[in-house]
């Protein structure tokens, strides 16, 4: 069984699935560093950045809506933000009853609520972006290159292989709780809550237990191969002139936008 | 989404950028200590061990129960981690999972994952292991019991923690946030007690030796006993303050400079500003409950160590 | 693909031409359970011979002891070096491992990352690398899976690669635990054609007792931690009282 859920690289020949992995983490970082940066309303600003993501998608060839049809995720967040409307003092603009009580909405509040809107969702896009046209690995070599220790990225590497064969492990165990879970017409199946909690903490020990095991075995087959206590990679990504060119010319772009949201 | 235990993830936007690097710091230099130290302790296992680790933490958190009302538990696993692993590797396969989570599934921002790693991997595995590890020679039923309440005090915490972030960067109301936050995931960190002292109970029957003497959970500082602590003090302490007085806190806060360092777009905060429906009532029980199963636990914690003493 | 053979035996001393010798090898679990019990048998170059016999026999702790992951009593040499603690790195690039689930043996991400893993622990130049890689995977026929991931590929493929990480470290005994195990009937026909044209001595435990017939001309069983029977696989798989003796069927 294979979880296609889990790949979000989509293979295109594109500029942007050229670059160095460095350039295109560097930028998606600078990028989002840039939009929190950005004051509460600066529009001009937001809808620059915003072409910024639309360009980047058709550079990417994955289509001008790529990144906004997969933005949503970060939308369920907005909750928490959702008192700035009534917090922030300020003109009000709509007052409505809720639960007995008055909220009266202010013009700076929704400012600030729809700015909060708009730099995650903008951050986002650009996120989804950079692992629709970076291979996983690339990324870890990026942050290798990076100077991300090397036991993180190794944790990061072994992590990104086997989560798909652990997985397919947790839907095996899945399969055959359910299997086994049948009901009684008429009668509520399974047992109190206590019992469920049971059943599925029984599960990750179970799950814990294979992985031990499983590590076990990587182990040898490691030392099999020459595996001493210190790992040795392979990942020349070489920057070629292109790239640097790349992220000089996105930064000063990102440069502007932080310049005209401050005008 | 199917990969999200509980809504901790802050996605990139919704921290400001100074609370983004408060966070990176305070992040960077415990994983600092945690890398060298498990460096110094480093079996040639560890290495596949804590990668294996990692994908099983990541998997775990998909298994999910039903509770009531189409909700389900979940696993956070940071408490978990940290017992079953050793307080520092357990910080770094957290480290890992929330970085792939954020990198490859957007599962919580990047710039804000400074912060994600510290509410979700490295205070968790701080409050799991320390208290675990207060009475780590005590009967089985005493373990798995502060196990389970380390476990749901650890995601309180990550929820504070969460909470007092979004309140420093301007994006929510600290007297809503907080309860809001706190009464969330009072629930959640039930499901995660549960698992977490289900799983280990199976771990503690097949395979003792993992969690006995000599074990990497065996070999962490005691010292961790009063960092667990001091952590598990501040959350107890500071929810009923910041529920109850907000205001007090906020004062504090702007005394300290934090409100206008941390809120890129400054702006006064109503006095005296409640919200009805939220009511006295509401807090106080949530806050009830809160002071009553602290009290419990410390109590059960220096029962323990009483007990070890004499022994 | 012919055999080569070492032709000037007479100018070197006997060992030299067994690739493994194994002599009277005993080990015990930490737990005190006994998994073997003096095992002795010895591999020419170019052979290839199967390894059979029940769960629990031994066959896989034997193979653990052929490149130091398990250290037992007794002498395990490889093509005339006694294996011991300071040549491991040495006795580790002569013998190639494969284990039997490909998940285990395929940790890396990319399929380039797991079949260098080898080469780059032996020390080797970024140039030696890559040329080990790509003929490694030249002789598993699986050139164009290079930068592939690993998770995408099928367990057949998985399997050829397992066999291509330990090709890249150019070992003289390709030692095999269980290798058809898991796979439909193409991918285990292709995987049969693949170890019939590898020039390499090979020892192969394996359950699969056609693959036996058709591929290795020379059988060794063990049941409890012993060699039973060391032979040509005509005669072994031809008394079936014998084969039934152990747990084993006749193909």
């Amino acid at each position: 069984m294979h979880f296609d859920a889990f790949d979000r690289y989509h293979e295109k020949e594109s500029f942007l699935h050229k670059l160095d992995p460095r350039v295109k983490v560097l930028v998606t970082v600078i990028f989002i560093v840039s939009n929190a940066l950005l004051p509460d309303g600066a529009w001009l600003a937001f809808i620059l950045a915003w072409l910024f993501v639309v360009v980047a998608n058709v550079i990417s060839k994955l289509g001008i809506g790529f990144t906004l049809k997969r933005s949503i995720i970060a939308l369920p967040f907005a909750l928490i933000a959702i008192t700035v409307l009534f917090s922030i003092p300020g003109e009000p603009l709509y007052t409505f009853n809720f639960l007995s009580s008055q909220l009266t909405i202010t013009d700076n509040g929704l400012l600030r609520f729809v700015s909060i809107l708009i730099r995650s969702w903008l951050s986002v896009q650009m996120a989804i972006l950079l692992v629709a046209v970076t291979r996983f690995p690339d990324l870890i070599h990026a942050l290798e290159h990076l100077r991300v220790p090397a036991i993180l990225t190794t944790i990061i590497a072994f992590l990104y292989r086997y989560l798909f064969v652990m997985t397919d492990e947790v839907f095996r165990l899945i399969r055959a709780r359910e299997s086994r879970s049948g009901g009684v017409a008429g009668r509520r199946s399974g047992g109190g809550v206590l019992w469920r909690a049971k059943i599925a903490g029984n599960m990750v020990g179970q799950l814990f237990l294979r992985s031990f095991e499983r590590s076990d075995r990587i182990y040898n087959a490691m030392v099999a191969r020459g595996y001493a206590g210190h790992l040795y990679t392979l990942n020349a990504h070489e920057m070629k002139s292109y790239d640097y060119f790349a992220t000089a010319f996105a930064i000063g772009l990102i440069f502007i936008l932080q310049v005209i949201g401050r005008l | 989404m199917l990969l999200s235990p509980a809504p901790l993830h802050i996605p990139d936007g919704f921290l400001s950028i100074v609370v983004s690097i408060i966070c990176w710091v305070i992040t960077i230099v415990t994983l600092y200590f945690a890398i060298s130290k498990t460096n110094q302790a480093l079996g040639e296992k560890q290495i596949p061990l804590m990668g294996v680790m990692a994908a099983f933490i990541f998997a775990a958190q998909m298994i999910n129960f039903p509770v009531a009302g189409g909700t389900s538990g979940h696993l956070l696993g940071g408490a978990l981690a940290a017992i079953v692993l050793g307080p520092w590797a357990g910080m770094l396969v957290m480290t890992a999972v929330i970085a792939l989570q954020a990198l490859l599934f957007q599962d919580g921002g990047l710039v804000v994952m400074g912060a994600n790693i510290l509410n979700m991997g490295l205070i968790t595995a701080a409050i799991g292991y320390g208290l675990y590890r207060s009475v780590s020679s005590q009967s089985k039923a005493v373990k798995l019991g502060v196990a389970g309440f380390a476990a749901w005090l650890s995601v309180m915490a990550g929820a504070l923690f969460t909470a007092l972030q979004l309140w420093l960067s301007g994006t929510s109301q600290l007297n809503i946030v907080i309860p809001a936050m706190m009464g969330v995931h009072a629930l959640i960190g039930v499901g995660e007690a549960l698992i977490t002292v289900a799983a280990l109970s199976f771990i503690m029957q097949t395979r003792p030796d993992l969690l006995g003497e000599g074990s990497e959970s065996a070999k962490g500082s005691r010292n961790w006993i009063y960092a667990g602590g001091i952590i598990s003090l501040f959350v107890v302490l500071i929810s009923p303050f910041a529920s109850g007085d907000p205001d007090g806190l906020e004062r504090v806060a702007i005394d300290m400079g934090f409100i206008d360092a941390g809120q890129d777009a400054p702006y006064s905060i109503i006095p005296d500003y409640t919200l009805p429906f939220l009511g006295e009532t509401a807090l106080s029980t949530i806050l009830a409950g809160i002071v009553g199963i602290v009290v419990v636990a410390v109590i059960m914690v220096l029962v323990g160590r009483g007990l070890k003493a004499k022994s | 693909m012919p055999v080569t053979h070492i032709q000037n035996t007479f100018t070197q001393p006997e060992t030299s031409n067994d690739v493994l010798s194994v002599n009277d090898l005993h080990f015990s679990y930490p737990d005190g359970h006994a998994a073997l019990h003096g095992v002795s048998l010895k591999l020419c170059s170019g052979d290839k011979v199967a390894l059979v016999g029940p769960n629990g026999a031994g066959k896989s702790t034997l193979m653990l002891h052929l490149n130091g992951i398990l250290n037992g009593k007794g002498e395990v040499e490889i093509s005339g070096k006694r294996l011991t603690r300071d040549n491991l790195p040495a006795i580790r690039a002569m013998v190639g491992l494969v284990f039997q689930n490909p998940d285990d043996q395929l940790f890396s991400p990319t399929v380039f990352e797991d079949v260098a893993f080898g080469p780059l622990h032996m020390g080797l130049t970024e140039d030696e690398v890559r040329a080990r890689v790509d003929n490694a995977l030249e002789a598993v026929k699986m050139t164009a899976y290079k930068d592939r991931l690993s998770h995408h590929l099928s367990v057949g493929e998985k399997k050829r690669i397992a066999i291509a990480t330990v090709l890249s470290m150019n070992p003289s005994l390709l030692v095999l635990d269980e290798p058809s195990a898991g796979l439909d009937p193409r991918a285990r026909r292709t995987l049969i054609n693949l170890l019939r044209e590898l020039p390499i001595t090979m020892l192969v435990s394996t359950h699969d007792m056609a693959l036996v017939k058709e591929l290795f001309p020379r059988t060794i069983v063990m049941d409890e931690g012993k060699v039973v029977a060391d032979g040509l696989t005509q005669d072994i798989l031809a008394d079936e009282a014998f084969l039934n003796q152990h747990g084993l069927e006749k193909p």
